[in-house]
């Protein structure tokens, strides 16, 4: 287990952007899992220091561009 | 060695870089289709069509270079940037230029894309179906021996292609317009598993 | 019309006097007969501003809204923005267990006005919108009383599509700048980047008006009524079978039970009344009877006086069946923007009416615990997570009957006529325009 992230940096999703394409899925199933409608279930704690990077990516392949990695929390679940 | 002038390079670049652009663009196509399998996940398809596309803009670098430099023909550096102006078959030439301007339109935008209105980027890259048959049509019109044999051949095949590609998104979306719910979510979980 | 509570809280509350906001005028003229000018002379200035959302702050003035979000902090929040503000007045009230806000309007619309124009003048506003729902009657008198007024900000009248989401903040917002009255994804919120990218102040229309009373006679007598965590008077809507199903003016710390009474008290035994409209909770009776009625989550339940639907269900009518007619209608008004809400809430709607009509299996129970948890957050607004929260209190309070109908009973109470009220087909719009 690492620690979390200096700067608490958490992967974050605009659900309305969100088509469900399931990259981020793909890319982050440590902290991605997919709903019964392929909708993506997003663990939003502060990322471990070994993720930040493959979470970056994550946003990156987004063809919606809903995700990204930033410390302000929009919402508790 | 052999003879290889820039008309070789030019012809050879101009063509596979064709070839090059045409899977490009079916692997954008497969995107939105949600097309994936757990040996070819759809960021990897994603990431192909990416790095083909760029591997592409290499080889036409190449090509447009090539022309330039080459004193064989009178094409200028102001060609390869604004269509229609050349002393060259101003009409075939043109057609190529204007497909490279949206190709480099297409570039730029795709790497500033974190940066720039997502709608706008999106309505952009859908000239990526324009700047294809432009660039086909381009080079049937103005290629050397283009029109007959091998080549041809091969133009027709990828026509054949995009046209398969772009006609399965297009019945796509009509069908996703007049289905509200979910089938389309239910074929990616099934493709993914 | 209206009825309206004499006696003050009890435990828990002060006593002062009530009613406070529906003893004005309807008219401009009895209005300022009763109230005089704004008092907008006491907060002139930086200095003025800064006091008047201090006696806000003070105050202890909560958002009569739904989510009673402490004002002063919101307009102290839009104030320090960087562009000058905007404030939105909302009177949509797209609740169907809610009126007190149309009554409010009808009864004293100046008091709301004057609150707004108040409003601005404390965020350093220059425009105020008053939202309200298209096709009603509310929307052309306020038209007809703000064309007699004066006010030294422009306020425009916004005429909202009738959808249930339409009223959050967000869906305002969206509405008045692209003309699409569906709920935005935050970052940012409107208070920090709403109408024209400016920080944007959206206050219930009932809130609006205490700012108007609070500014006339200050904190310390607002807060002579109600708890010390919740201050101040407050309107209900008190449907369902009580003998006078009608607007109250209470005051928080109240009891269930006291509130009915003053509705009337009830006509047949009560078995639950929902607190909190839509969005609320199932409180069951008459274990219930001495819940106070806050906007703070109180009792085992955590229930809320939200924007303040009360209704009282009959032990004879089922509130599985209730629940899953509201929960359909919730789907139904989805933005259908984000995934979880498009498709969660109609298979839990389905799932929900399954179990109520005594058509399901324990597999049917299991999935419908397992998308509600599933659905419950993951919108970019609230709706689903009101719509989840209603499903949950249900099945919790109905348990035993939840057990009846399992076994394949179904209760009477299914054919009885519905007591939650619904709009029908011509009072909804199919538009978001």
């Amino acid at each position: 287990m690492t620690a979390p992230n200096a700067e608490g940096l958490r992967l974050q999703v605009d659900m309305i952007k969100c088509v469900g394409h399931a990259s981020c899925f793909e890319l982050l199933p440590e902290r991605v899992k997919l709903d019964e409608w392929g909708y993506p279930i997003i663990e939003t704690d502060p990322l471990p220091t070994n993720l930040v990077a493959h979470a970056r990516r994550a946003v990156a392949a987004c063809p919606t561009l809903a995700l990204r990695v930033d410390g302000k929390v929009a919402r508790q679940r | 060695m052999p003879d290889v002038s820039l008309w070789h390079v030019a012809r050879a670049t101009g063509f596979v870089s064709t070839l090059l652009f045409t899977a490009t663009v079916l692997l954008g196509i497969l995107g939105p289709m949600r097309v994936g399998t757990p040996g070819w996940p759809r960021f990897t398809l994603a990431g192909l069509h990416r790095n083909i596309s760029l591997l592409a803009m290499v080889l036409l670098a190449a090509h447009v270079v090539s022309v330039a430099v080459d004193t064989y023909v009178p094409i200028t550096w102001l060609d390869l940037f604004v269509p229609f102006v050349s002393a060259y078959h101003p009409l075939w030439m043109g057609l190529g230029t204007l497909s490279f301007d949206i190709i480099l339109a297409l570039l730029v935008t795709s790497l500033l894309r974190p940066r720039i209105n997502p709608r706008f980027w999106r309505v952009l890259h859908w000239s990526a179906y324009l700047c294809w048959p432009l660039a086909l049509v381009h080079g049937l019109g103005i290629g050397t021996d283009a029109l007959s044999g091998w080549p041809l051949g091969l133009s027709v095949l990828c026509t054949l292609a995009v046209l398969a590609g772009v006609g399965w998104r297009v019945a796509a979306t009509l069908a996703r317009r007049r289905t509200p719910s979910g089938d389309a979510r239910k074929t990616t979980l099934a493709r993914l598993s | 019309m209206t009825i309206m509570l004499e006696r003050g809280a009890r435990q828990g509350g002060r006593s002062g006097t009530l009613p406070r906001l529906l003893a004005g005028g309807r008219r401009l003229g009895e209005h300022r007969a009763t109230y005089g000018q704004i008092p907008l002379r006491r907060f002139t200035g930086e200095d003025g501003r800064r006091m008047l959302v201090r006696a806000i702050t003070d105050a202890g003035l909560r958002g009569r809204g739904g989510a009673g979000f402490p004002t002063g902090r919101k307009m102290a929040s839009v104030a320090a923005g960087a562009k000058r503000p905007v404030v939105i007045a909302n009177g949509c009230e797209s609740e169907p267990a809610s009126r007190k806000d149309k009554m409010l309007m009808a009864c004293a619309p100046h008091l709301v006005l004057d609150g707004a124009v108040l409003a601005a003048h404390a965020v350093g506003a220059d425009r105020v919108y008053l939202c309200l729902e298209r096709g009603t009657s509310i929307a052309d008198r306020l038209e007809r009383e703000l064309a007699q007024r004066d006010d030294p900000v422009k306020i425009k009248l916004v005429r909202v599509p009738r959808r249930y989401v339409s009223s959050e903040e967000s869906a305002l917002v969206h509405l008045i700048n692209d003309g699409d009255g569906r709920p935005m994804a935050a970052p940012p919120r409107p208070f920090e980047k709403g109408v024209g990218g400016r920080p944007t102040l959206v206050d219930n229309v009932e809130t609006l008006a205490h700012v108007a009373l609070i500014a006339a006679y200050g904190p310390d007598w607002f807060r002579e009524v109600g708890t010390r965590a919740d201050p101040g008077s407050t309107l209900v809507t008190i449907g369902g079978a009580v003998a006078r199903p009608n607007v109250y003016e209470i005051a928080p710390g109240m009891r269930i039970g006291e509130v009915l009474e003053a509705a009337g008290g009830a006509v047949e035994p009560i078995g639950s009344v929902l607190v909190g409209g839509y969005f609320g909770t199932w409180v069951p009776m008459p274990d219930g009877w001495g819940l106070p009625l806050t906007h703070d989550r109180t009792g085992p339940l955590g229930t809320s006086l939200g924007a303040g639907g009360i209704v009282a269900l009959p032990a004879e009518s089922c509130g599985l069946a209730e629940t899953a007619r509201v929960v359909r209608y919730l789907a139904e008004e989805s933005a259908q923007q984000c995934g979880p809400c498009m498709f969660g809430l109609p298979a839990i709607a389905t799932d929900l009416a399954a179990v109520a009509y005594g058509r399901c299996d324990p597999a049917t129970r299991q999935r419908l615990m397992r998308r509600i948890e599933q659905v419950k957050g993951r919108g970019a607004c609230r709706h689903p997570d009101g719509a989840t929260k209603l499903a949950t209190s249900a099945l919790t309070t109905f348990a035993a009957d939840l057990e009846t109908h399992m076994d394949g009973w179904t209760c009477t109470g299914v054919s009885r006529d519905p007591i939650l009220p619904l709009p029908s087909r011509q009072q909804r719009d199919r538009s978001w325009k």
